[in-house]
């Protein structure tokens, strides 16, 4: 594998495991959710990766261009990023209602409450 | 050629430059806006990996609406600093978790096919036909357009399926709220 396909692979997965850490580590529940987010941009770039042919055209049929990157991979990005908002906004909206019900958006505090209920 | 790989490569390192900024910010609002520049950093990579139509995307959807939605939040339930963790040995945890998981992955990328690479597995099997075929039978110039709209149209359509549940979610959990404010005023 060469050089720059070898550091493209690294980043994301070094993107991916930060994404990880601040899901399981964060006490904050709005910075949970950023980390899941920069979680699942790493596995876009793991995929438009996976797409990318070196010295391709961008997937737009043009008179006399042969070699195109892969549209597929593109197509379930633009899907995945679409189903990620989505999710997103549902789980922002649940950190509204603890809000309200709980006064509270620390996870460590919910813990207490929860034992003391 | 040279420059685009030394573009990729700085913005790669850039995305995790920002990604280390936000795990250690203890501000929330700070880490909202850092990780609204890292969105807008990432549609730049897609766009140097030759996928404009994600880079589009992702710059509107993910690097505006996201952040909008976020800071929403932000502002409907204050502005609140992440607490320091007081105990040490939980912080650690984590972290060799992460640690572990993220040297298995390394040890699975070795078996990778080569980056960029024409006949790789992902090039071979049905994308041919997209690429080559979908002129004369689409009659679409943007291949994305072509295979989001009519080859896969079944994705699309449980695509919208899942976006409209998440909003009759969102509305069930949120919605509500003003009529019930309303009711405890008046009682």
């Amino acid at each position: 594998m060469s050089g720059l396909g070898v550091w493209n692979y690294l980043i994301i997965i070094f993107l991916m495991m930060t994404g990880f850490y601040m899901v399981i580590s964060s006490s904050n529940l709005i910075k949970k959710l950023i980390g899941l987010n920069v979680f699942q941009t790493s596995v876009f770039f793991l995929y438009i990766s996976f797409g990318y042919i070196e010295g391709s055209a961008g997937p737009v049929y043009v008179e006399g261009v042969d070699l195109y990157s892969n549209p597929l991979t593109h197509v379930l990005i633009l899907t995945a990023i679409v189903v990620g908002v989505a999710t997103i906004s549902v789980g922002l909206a649940l950190i509204i209602r603890i809000k309200e019900s709980f006064g509270t958006i620390e996870e460590d505090d919910l813990h207490k409450m929860d034992s003391s209920l | 050629m040279i420059l685009e790989q030394l573009i990729d490569i700085f913005l790669l390192a850039f995305l995790a430059i920002i990604s280390i900024a936000i795990v250690r910010i203890r501000d929330v609002f700070s880490a909202v806006m850092l990780f609204g520049i890292y969105s807008l950093v990432s549609a730049s990579l897609f766009l140097m990996l030759a996928a404009a139509d994600v880079a589009f995307t992702e710059a509107a959807v993910g690097a505006g609406i996201s952040t909008i939605l976020m800071l929403a939040t932000l502002g409907l339930t204050g502005r609140e600093k992440e607490k320091m963790l007081v105990k040490k040995k939980i912080s650690l945890l984590p972290l060799v978790i992460v640690v572990v998981t993220g040297a298995t992955l390394i040890y699975g990328i070795v078996d990778l096919p080569p980056f960029g690479g024409a006949d790789n597995p992902a090039q071979v099997h049905v994308t041919p036909r997209y690429t080559q075929q979908s002129m004369s039978e689409i009659d679409v110039p943007n291949l994305v357009t072509a295979v989001l709209a009519s080859y896969r149209g079944f994705d699309t359509l449980g695509e919208v399926v899942v976006i409209f549940t998440a909003g009759v979610g969102v509305l069930l959990l949120i919605g509500g709220r003003r009529r019930r404010e309303e009711k405890h005023a008046d009682e």
